[in-house]
């Protein structure tokens, strides 16, 4: 499935995601008093990376739908794989 | 508390139920195929269907739970807002454009799409049907919930209401009506919810003593202990009370019962710096073994005499010693809650021999720590020196990452649109509308804590009691929104679930190939089957949280299905005999984890958390890993021999 052009993409934007989240929880399991700094506008880094993680997942969908190839077009550059 | 039944409320309840039941009966006549009435012919519009996702989606848990949970304990309810839009990164990403191309019906058909496999149809149909009665449980109870103040009715008549009118949409006209009705219910949601951000912001906060009812809480003090000893009277400007010689019980806990004009009341033991008490007025609820229910001292209800709970949910002080903000911006918003300070209302409970009193008391609390992880019973481990404490939320942030991709009644909504672009494109509107509600779910969930309407004893009225606190309209558009919330999410589990049976075990061990008509009404009686289990269940369930029986469907979900789903995709390797242990290990053993887990303990069987057999409550970090462990050493143990001698 990941030989296709847009597995690929797919694949780059899930790591970029799951970066943003481990990043997250990591940060509220090991250091979870910088989630009271509040770095910008008074508002707190708890509030602002959850904000990131919401508006990060609507923006790589986007970039997703964006950079895809058709469907058919897709599969026949495919170079094989399991499905 | 006791709520007055709402007539407008009722009214715009019963047209919103009237015009779902009428879609159905009038979609119900496209829908007679089993293609029809499982995938509605694969011509869902993508938009609709990405909309529709976010109705799925967007449950009891998600519009209820979390509000409630952000009103009660602040931040902590955003996490469950994060995870849940971070699943569907997974679902778009690795899971939408193979499950378009790879099934037909149902989840197993994906799974079984390259080996034909009975034991891999039955292990899927096991697991969907048991994820969707998981699933099921916190709707119908969301469902007794709301009904209780919106319509004055018994918790299960709520639950019987909601039952009979999905097993009516799902009979009528199966994924077609389900899926409009999604679509509407997921745009009403997310537009009233936007609608009540902006009233929220416009309205900002102000201080108070009380909820808004116009009851101020009364402090009393301070006094040195000798002055709380029984017997002894306290007063103020106008009032007096005597100290109460009370149990043992009692005397164990920070409150103390004082008693004025024949009625006791409970107070909570504040320590001040120079060593003595102020005690700031609680609330109580006893139960006694004789049936009696008194509150605040007095028996329940709204008579001469009677008494009920008051709402709470407000501000001691507000930043510059400020009385009221007026309008606030969505960042002045949080910025200002952060230099406030909340009262919020724990709980605590009193155990006597002949009675249980549940206290709910003050605890005047930063904002900054409101709007920060870690105030929530379940994730206090993450300010713990203790790793195994921290495992409980890395646990349940994995399994919500991991379960929204394998939820059945998700992954079947693939099959409604008619190729993987639509799919895709239905995912990204599905992403975005969920993704705004969440963001909103934030500003509603503080807003209901500093609204002065919260009902201490019921947090999934949050969002409901917050609209009745701006207008009688909003709260009567929002209830019959939650409400069609909680009817359009069965209406899709049901389905799963009703296909689960009849493609997946039936179709598979009966000798007697069904035909299309067979199978239709097979499904539908299906669907009357699971429905009635639903009711039984959601009336069973009644004390059962809400949010913490969604967690049992997602750690179940992500346990049993994503394993063998995501290694059918990724690797060659793998074998029907991998496939079907996963399930059947994922599934067993997250099931079995949450029933030796502490929260089970004391939530379900009222047994000490010390006796739980498992170190901490949330089995993803765990049985997801075994999920996809069993699967590659059982492959490996099973690779055809061909491929060995190659």
């Amino acid at each position: 499935m990941f030989d296709s052009p847009n597995g690929r993409i797919a694949m780059i934007l899930f790591v970029v995601y799951l970066v943003l989240y481990s990043g997250f929880m990591l940060i509220n399991v090991f250091a979870p008093a910088l989630m009271d700094e509040t770095p910008l506008a008074g508002v707190n880094l708890a509030i602002w990376y959850g904000f990131l993680l919401i508006a990060a997942a609507i923006f790589l969908a986007f970039l997703y739908g964006a950079l895809c190839r058709p469907a058919s077009e897709d599969s026949d550059n495919a170079e094989g794989g399991q499905q | 508390m006791i709520y007055e039944p709402s007539v407008m409320a009722t009214i715009v309840f019963f047209a919103f139920v009237g015009i779902t039941l009428g879609l159905s009966f009038w979609l119900g006549r496209q829908a007679k195929s089993s293609q029809g009435y499982f995938a509605a012919h694969g011509q869902i519009p993508w938009f609709v269907n990405g909309v529709a996702f976010a109705g799925d989606y967007l449950s009891a848990a998600s519009f209820l739970g979390i509000c409630g949970m952000i009103a009660f304990y602040g931040y902590d309810g955003f996490l469950y807002s994060i995870g849940y839009l971070a699943g569907w990164i997974v679902a778009l990403f690795i899971v939408a454009e193979p499950m378009k191309r790879l099934g037909k019906f149902t989840f197993a058909d994906a799974l079984n799409s390259q080996f034909d496999s009975p034991g891999i149809q039955i292990a899927a149909g096991i697991s969907t049907l048991v994820v969707s009665v998981f699933y099921l449980i916190p709707q119908m109870v969301g469902a007794g919930a709301l009904v209780t103040p919106l319509l004055g009715f018994d918790h299960w008549v709520g639950v019987v209401i909601v039952g009979a009118t999905v097993m009516l949409i799902v009979v009528t006209a199966g994924m077609v009506s389900t899926t409009w009705v999604q679509f509407l219910k997921g745009s009403l949601l997310v537009f009233f919810s936007a609608l009540m951000t902006i009233m929220l912001l416009s309205r900002g906060f102000s201080v108070d003593n009380g909820g808004q009812d116009g009851h101020d809480f009364r402090a009393l003090g301070p006094y040195s202990p000798g002055q709380l000893a029984p017997g002894e009277t306290l007063s103020n400007d106008n009032e007096q009370w005597t100290v109460v010689d009370s149990t043992k019980a009692w005397q164990e806990t920070d409150f103390v019962q004082l008693e004025q004009d024949g009625v006791v009341t409970v107070w909570h033991e504040v320590p001040t710096e120079d060593g003595q008490v102020r005690l700031t007025e609680a609330q109580s609820i006893t139960e006694t073994k004789s049936g009696e229910t008194l509150v605040n001292g007095l028996p329940k209800g709204k008579g001469e005499g009677e008494a009920v709970l008051h709402p709470t949910g407000y501000l001691s002080d507000l930043p510059g010693d400020q009385e009221e903000t007026g309008p606030v911006g969505p960042l002045g918003f949080f910025s200002t809650l952060q230099e406030s300070t909340v009262i919020r209302w724990p709980k605590a409970f009193v155990f006597e021999e002949d009675s249980k009193t549940t206290v709910y008391y003050q605890k005047p609390t930063p904002g900054s720590q409101v709007l920060r992880p870690g105030e929530y019973p379940g994730f206090q481990g993450i300010r713990s020196e203790r790793l195994i404490d921290k495992l409980n939320f890395l646990s349940l942030m994995l399994a919500l990452f991991c379960g929204t991709a394998s939820l059945p009644h998700i992954l079947i909504r693939y099959y409604t649109v008619k190729d993987e672009t639509a799919a895709r494109k239905s995912t990204i509107v599905g992403i975005s509308a969920i993704g705004f509600f969440y963001i909103l779910s934030l500003y509603i969930g503080l807003g209901a804590m500093t609204s002065g309407a919260l009902d201490v004893t019921n947090s999934n009225m949050a969002a409901p009691l917050l609209a009745r606190s701006m207008a009688e309209w909003l709260f009567a558009a929002i209830s019959a929104i939650a409400f069609t919330t909680v009817l359009g999410t069965v209406s899709g589990l049901i389905l799963a679930s009703a296909g689960a049976v009849t493609h997946d075990l039936v179709g598979r061990m009966s000798s007697h190939k069904l035909n299309d008509t067979e199978q239709v009404r097979l499904a539908k009686l299906s669907s009357i089957g699971v429905g009635v289990v639903a009711i039984i269940l959601g009336i069973v369930f009644e004390k059962m949280n809400v949010s913490y029986l969604v967690g049992w469907a997602f750690s179940v979900a992500a346990s049993a299905n994503l394993p063998s789903l995501v290694m059918l995709l990724f690797w060659k390797g793998t074998t029907k005999e991998g496939i079907i242990t996963a399930l059947l290990v994922g599934m067993t053993s997250s099931l079995g984890w949450i029933l030796l887990s502490e929260d089970t303990f004391t939530q379900v069987y009222g047994l000490s958390a010390d006796q739980a057999l498992v170190p901490f409550s949330q089995p993803g970090i765990v049985t997801i890993p075994l999920g996809f462990l069993t699967l590659i050493v059982v492959s490996l143990m099973t690779q055809p021999k061909t491929q060995e001698a190659a």
